[in-house]
């Protein structure tokens, strides 16, 4: 082990002096046809495949499987020893929407006003924001980008990591309407009002919220009144909002809501149940694993992560690494997300601490790979290793949840993605930082 | 009177007791010992007796009475070192001044923070208790071992340097320069308040001594005189032990061209054991640090929080290890702290520095940066027996620690793990109806460093 470390390091030390007298920014990508070979193949939705062979076309897979002869057309990508997995899914981040978040002209992710169905996250997604590439080499090759502020924040955006606008980058514009409901339990010790005005005040906003629904559902109705007879009719004026709102209560774009305690989940859960035709999922569930039942019953997926402190003073220090796994195993479909911008990559290691703490690995490999798919309509495109799909995939070294395994090449759309990133290039060019071309 | 004769014996028999930093024995067998400063040992037992590790080797028999662990197929690692903690701080930072050398952390230890607990589940014992950023030259810090459930003196770590804050930068400069409206407000401000104030602590020493010597001498003819006094001044004199080298300083510092320019300060002045904390473009002047035997103390994968860790990267560590720079990776969050191991992992990802090294930076090298290393920071005999037992290699992710060990006593053990942890029940806390929460806090939070400070700025920005 150490023997192997120490020749590793001479390696990197060689490529890194190449790789500075080379000084190219980005280098391009690759496109064609490709053959990676001799790989175990864990496609998540079918059996894992040994000595197996993926074939790339284009921007999509053409082949799983292990008994096929590749012919000389194909770049061949000897992956013998190595794994290859579907890339993963971000279900939950900032990232193209805030580049430094303690620098406000550089965040995009918060609107002004209450009900903004018609922001869409797509529009400010920054295809040249420095985290994508450090985020994509890790093996994170799709996040859900989503916006934060109001009682409804807006669409968030299903969105590859590479290419060099929103459109060539978006898997979906509407990946779903992220919703904040008020709390009917105030907001912690700082949180002065009592317990009348509390209930009040979220009465008010409740409404607030079934009132702008309401609106949207006569919108809606007279819209699709008009639109299968606009014979003698006058065409309503269009609204954006309430337009905007039209794919959500059709059910064909899901809702996230955010909410973290027992009761905020239930509190979500109630208000869900009320609404007919939509889909639901709730963002945060922190103490999911405590309504875990509920959750299942009601039939909401759940966007949820694990390295956080317990929630309550007298809980167990592992639950939180535990609650994706309880979850599952009441029957929630649970994606595991970064809920993070610059270091989206880290969901990986948050699905590492379920998969460790009782959900195992193969079901953590779901939760960020095909259940977020699923969850946001996806899942015909990316999320796991078969035919037809794009072609989103990372090449490792071993397990990818551990934090010594290498991510060793990134597909995404068929893009053999250069392994760089502003991390990987001051690395090149510091790491010796003194060395000159003689 | 009799009475309140034994009530006051039996109140210091109890503070005593209360107080006595109990240590412990036990013998773990046949465990990977991973003893950072002489290799991983197979099969190998480790017997810690009265706090200390008595003896490393093979088939070795548990003294009568002494509680045997198997450890077969388990790894033993020494305790979890974090440079850089605001766990269990009572508060945090004193923003009301640039300059407060004066303050320390001493008297600002929680040791009811259930906290504690959760940290020695992650394999943590021993952690540096910091002052924030807000201040040029902050508080003082406190060294404690997880010794959870003793008391604040219970924590102390007997023998650890004294330690300071020191804070570069935008934290600084914000909360004094944006939102108090003095200096400093730019980084260059940030040089000329240290420099002012080792100065005028020179300044201060030398008429306080002159004027003690006087005044000795005064006092010894008993007649003339008396000399004018200078006052003793507690800020002052804190500086001046720190240019005697008595305090180890740690710095808040984000940028290379601050980072170089404390060192240019440092080296006018003579001071010599430094740490720069987060140093996050530390990278950009590895060769300068590793020349000047200035340490670093970094998170492993944290940027762009803030533009001044913007251009920065998850390879830092990495870098500063190959140019032979003294690195450790820290939490400076609560949440971080509980997976220590697995931010150190991320060290061999980046960068491919060797497990062992990168394993030095959560156990050797921040014992080092805080003068403790002669007790802690690997599994050798004669030093204190922290150790902890992982169910697997400790940078996997799959590896759960199992016990904790503190001075030999155990803290932790997962076989014997219930929910309710809290030693100190605040009356009135009623979780059930799903108010009161604790504040979760996630490795995603911006640095706790500025805790405090932000009510402050607030405010002045208000105003």
């Amino acid at each position: 082990m150490k023997k192997l470390n120490i020749f590793v390091v001479a390696i990197a030390l060689l490529f890194g002096l190449t790789a500075t007298t080379q000084a190219q920014i980005t280098e391009k990508p690759e496109y064609g046809k490709f053959a990676i070979t001799g790989a175990t193949i864990h496609t998540v939705t079918n059996e894992t495949i040994e000595d197996g062979v993926i074939l790339i076309e284009g921007e999509k897979i053409a082949y799983v499987g292990n008994n096929i002869r590749v012919t000389g057309d194909y770049k061949r990508i000897d992956a013998t020893g190595k794994h290859v997995y579907p890339g993963f899914i971000d279900g939950w981040t900032g990232l193209g929407l805030v580049e430094i978040s303690a620098v406000p002209v550089t965040v995009d992710d918060a609107e002004v006003g209450q009900f903004n169905p018609n922001m869409y996250a797509f529009t400010a997604f920054n295809p040249h924001s420095a985290a994508i590439p450090v985020t994509r080499v890790s093996g994170v090759t799709t996040v859900l980008a989503k916006p934060r502020s109001g009682s409804i924040s807006g669409k968030a955006a299903v969105m590859d990591l590479w290419g060099y606008s929103p459109d060539s980058m978006a898997v979906k514009k509407s990946g779903a309407l992220v919703m904040n409901l008020p709390s009917s339990t105030g907001g912690g010790w700082w949180d002065n009002r009592s317990e009348e005005e509390i209930k009040k005040q979220y009465d008010r906003q409740i409404k607030e919220i079934n009132d702008f629904i309401s609106k949207a559902r006569f919108y809606d109705n007279m819209m699709k009144a008009y639109e299968s007879d606009p014979s003698g009719k006058t065409k309503p004026d269009h609204d954006p909002r309430m337009e905007a709102m039209r794919e959500v209560l059709s059910g064909d774009v899901p809702v996230i809501i955010t909410a973290n305690s027992e009761q905020e989940i239930l509190d979500a859960i109630e208000w869900a149940g009320q609404q007919e035709g939509m889909n639901f999922i709730l963002a945060g569930a922190n103490e999911g694993w405590r309504v875990a039942d509920e959750i299942a019953e009601a039939g909401m997926g759940v966007l949820t992560t694990t390295l956080y402190t317990p929630s309550r003073d007298y809980d167990n220090y592992q639950r939180p690494y535990q609650n994706p796994g309880l979850m599952a195993e009441a029957g929630v479909k649970v994606a595991i997300v970064s809920d993070d911008t610059e270091n989206s990559r880290n969901t990986t290691f948050e699905a590492g601490y379920a998969a460790a703490y009782g959900m195992g690995t193969e079901e953590a490999l779901k939760a960020v790979t095909i259940n977020p798919a699923e969850m946001f309509g996806v899942a015909d495109k990316i999320g796991s290793l078969e035919e037809g799909k794009q072609a989103n995939l990372f090449i490792s070294d071993g397990d990818p949840f551990e934090p010594l395994t290498n991510i060793e090449q990134v597909f995404i759309k068929g893009f053999k993605i250069p392994m760089q990133s502003r991390h990987s290039q001051l690395y090149d060019e510091f790491l010796d930082r003194d060395a000159v071309n003689k | 009177m009799k009475k309140l004769l034994t009530l006051c014996v039996m109140a210091v028999t109890f503070v005593v007791t209360v107080h006595a930093q109990e240590k412990g024995s036990v013998l773990i067998k046949n465990a990977t010992v991973i003893t950072v400063t002489n290799g991983d040992l197979e099969n190998t037992d480790v017997l810690i007796r009265d706090g200390v590790i008595e003896n490393i080797g093979k088939d070795l028999n548990a003294p009568r009475g002494v509680e045997t662990v198997d450890a077969t197929g388990k790894f033993v690692m020494p305790g979890i070192i974090d440079a850089h903690s605001h766990l269990n701080g009572v508060d945090i930072n004193e923003a009301r001044n640039p300059v407060t050398a004066e303050v320390t952390m001493e008297e600002s230890v929680d040791p009811n923070e259930v906290g504690i607990y959760h940290a020695l589940a992650g394999g943590a014992t021993t952690i540096h208790l910091m002052h924030g950023s807000a201040n040029v030259i902050g508080g003082q810090g406190e060294t404690l071992k997880l010794r959870y459930g003793t008391t604040q003196d219970g924590m102390r770590f007997e023998g650890a340097k004294r330690t300071i804050k020191f804070a570069l930068g935008e934290n600084p400069t914000r909360v004094h320069g944006q939102g108090n409206g003095i200096q400093p407000r730019t980084r260059m401000g940030v040089e000329q308040v240290v420099r002012n104030h080792f100065d005028e602590a020179l300044d201060y020493k030398r008429k306080r001594e002159a004027y003690l010597e006087v005044k000795a001498e005064y006092d010894r003819r008993g007649r003339g005189t008396p000399p004018v006094p200078v006052a003793e001044n507690l800020r002052y004199e804190v500086l001046n032990d720190i240019i005697e080298g008595e305090i180890y300083v740690h710095c808040h510092s984000y940028r290379a061209d601050e980072i170089l320019m404390l060192m240019r300060v440092f080296n006018d002045y003579g001071i010599k054991n430094y740490t720069f904390q987060h140093a996050n473009e530390a990278f950009k002047v590895a060769p300068e640090l590793a020349k000047n035997g200035a340490m670093t103390s970094v998170f492993s994968d944290w940027w762009a929080y803030k533009f001044e860790v913007y251009y920065s990267t998850a390879y830092n560590a990495s870098i500063l290890n190959a140019n032979g720079v003294i690195n450790s990776i820290n939490s400076d969050n609560n949440q971080l702290l509980r997976t220590l191991n697995h931010e150190a992992a991320k060290v061999v990802r980046y960068g491919n520095t060797t497990v062992n090294d990168a394993i030095k930076m959560i156990t050797l090298h921040p014992a080092m940066q805080l003068g403790i290393d002669d007790y802690v920071g690997s599994i050798e005999e004669g030093k204190h027996g922290d150790v902890v037992v992982w169910s697997g290699h400790p940078l996997s992710i799959y590896s759960i620690a199992e016990m904790t060990f503190v001075d030999g006593k155990k803290y932790f053990d997962r076989s014997n793990d219930p929910d309710d942890m809290r030693i100190d029940i605040n009356p009135g806390t009623d979780f059930e109806d799903g108010a009161n929460f604790r504040e979760i806090v996630t490795r995603r939070d911006e640095d706790a460093c500025l805790q405090d400070a932000f009510i402050l700025m607030q405010n002045n920005t208000q105003n």
